[in-house]
């Protein structure tokens, strides 16, 4: 198939960007949505032009490093995947494809689609994690009762890859799907139970510095979510902050 | 009794900091909402009698205007209410808005989610206008008359004003029409604001779905309920 692409080019953090258009013809409807972006990025280097800067790693929907809000959508119009895993077969021939990197003032270009996101891992380290003596004497975790009920939410929460779609795809720029899955995954296990007050609010504390906006439960991150986080991690975060405000 | 005391106290400072985050700021909006949409109940229960006895709605007017509790407790909250409201949902846009950055060359919110819950701010200065017309409309007129010239009575021709004073306003066909307008746009606020209050309270996922009946139900009752009554007195009258 052929296809335009209108792409967003910014040399660097501080450069103004700009919408650029581009040709890319005989793309296979089996590529990944990369594969047609490192097609492009040939065509590019054969010609002597900046190729597209974007992030990526694992290619296989795990690592939540790519990006890019195609048409109008955080990974592109299919459901559950990240871009990597959008195939090519979901556009038609002589379709234009608007592709722009993850906006929000929280996530600032880096260089056309790559964004800076370790405001993730700055929430991450504020309170994201269990405190275990690793000295080699670690209890087994499967010593520790656990409800399948309680387990299996914990573990839904706990497949967040951090990619950001949830910023990207909210009007609002909210982080509150990430964070709401980070203190779910905890918070529903007895290992979680010790650091709990600390952990919701260094977690949110840190999350309202960076500046991310303010939860307005459109629900749209839940939507474009490739692992499908559900927004009620968000209302359970919600209980462990008013929790931690009382105790 | 001090240790209570300052625990007490400790707890409140506690809290103002939890007000102060992104979540305290979406849990009072949520109060408050949830405060609103109560109001909104009582004020339609009152109005619908309009409906089938005139006697009855003076009686309950009467009572609401005059009753020193409703009055100077009620009132007072209720229009803080209100006014937090609305002052809270402009500062959370704002800060929203700056917290978006660049805007998208292109954005299909269609996608993802419905216009109501994009759109809570517009359907919201809708209905802050509404507000303005109808103070203008009921609530100065009442105040004039009761705390200025100090006319308590609620009498006008030797019988209750009230039932009178609200058909008169429904005479207007542009009045009629502007409510009618600010009615579907509260529901349309209504549609998406409900259950987002539950949901930012920390809702169970348990009881989703029937918060989101209930949430349709409402929304569609509570506005109808004030359409019906608007056009009810406008052709009877």
């Amino acid at each position: 198939m052929n296809l335009t692409l209108k792409i967003w080019r910014q040399k660097d953090s501080n450069a103004k960007g700009q919408m650029v258009d581009y040709k890319v013809t005989d793309i296979s409807e089996h590529m990944s949505f990369l594969e047609m972006m490192d097609v492009l990025n040939e065509q590019l280097v054969n010609s002597g032009e900046e190729p597209v800067a974007f992030d990526h790693d694992c290619r296989e929907g795990i690592c939540g490093m790519c990006s890019m809000y195609i048409n109008g959508e955080a990974h592109g119009p299919d459901r559950g995947v990240t871009t990597c895993q959008l195939h090519m077969r979901m556009f038609n021939d002589g379709d234009t494809i608007t592709i722009e990197p993850f906006r929000a003032a929280a996530f600032p270009v880096i260089k056309d689609l790559v964004v800076d996101r370790t405001a993730f891992e700055r929430i991450q380290q504020a309170g994201g994690y269990i405190s275990v003596n690793t000295s080699g004497n670690t209890q087994d975790a499967n010593a520790i009762p656990i409800s399948k009920h309680a387990a299996d939410e914990a573990m839904d929460a706990a497949t967040c890859i951090g990619c950001g779609a949830c910023v990207a795809t909210c009007k609002n720029s909210s982080a509150m799907l990430f964070v709401g899955a980070k203190v779910s995954q905890y918070a529903l296990l007895p290992q979680g139970q010790v650091e709990a007050v600390d952990r919701v609010q260094n977690m949110v504390a840190q999350m309202d510095l960076e500046g991310f906006g303010n939860c307005t439960n459109t629900g749209a991150c839940e939507v474009e979510c490739p692992k499908g986080i559900s927004l009620d991690n968000i209302a359970r975060m919600n209980r462990e902050l008013m929790k931690a405000a009382i105790k | 009794m001090v240790l209570t005391f300052a625990s007490v106290l400790t707890n409140i400072l506690k809290m103002t900091g939890f007000f102060k985050s992104s979540i305290g700021r979406k849990v009072a909006m949520a109060l408050s909402a949830f405060f609103l949409m109560f109001f909104l109940i009582i004020h339609l229960a009152v109005n619908i009698t309009s409906l089938f006895s005139e006697d009855l709605f003076n009686e309950l007017s009467h009572f609401m205007g005059t009753n020193p509790l409703v009055q100077f407790a009620l009132q007072p909250v209720l229009i803080f209410g209100v006014v937090f409201h609305f002052v809270m949902g402009f500062v959370l846009e704002l800060k929203n808005k700056k917290a978006q950055g660049v805007a998208y060359a292109k954005n299909n919110g269609a996608a993802n989610s419905t216009w109501m819950s994009r759109n809570m701010i517009l359907s919201g200065l809708v209905i802050l206008a509404f507000i303005v017309l109808h103070f203008i409309d009921f609530w100065f007129p009442e105040i004039n008359t009761k705390y200025i010239q100090g006319d308590m009575s609620g009498m006008h021709d030797g019988g209750f004003r009230y039932f009178h004073e609200m058909v008169e306003k429904f005479h207007n066909p542009v009045r009629v029409g502007a409510y009618i307008v600010a009615f579907v746009l509260l529901g349309l606020h209504l549609a998406h604001g409900f259950t987002s209050a539950f949901q930012s309270m920390g809702s169970t996922a348990g009881r989703k779905e029937t918060l989101q009946k209930l949430g349709k139900a409402y929304s569609i009752i509570i506005p109808l309920g004030f359409i019906i009554i608007a056009l009810f007195h406008h052709f009877n009258h």
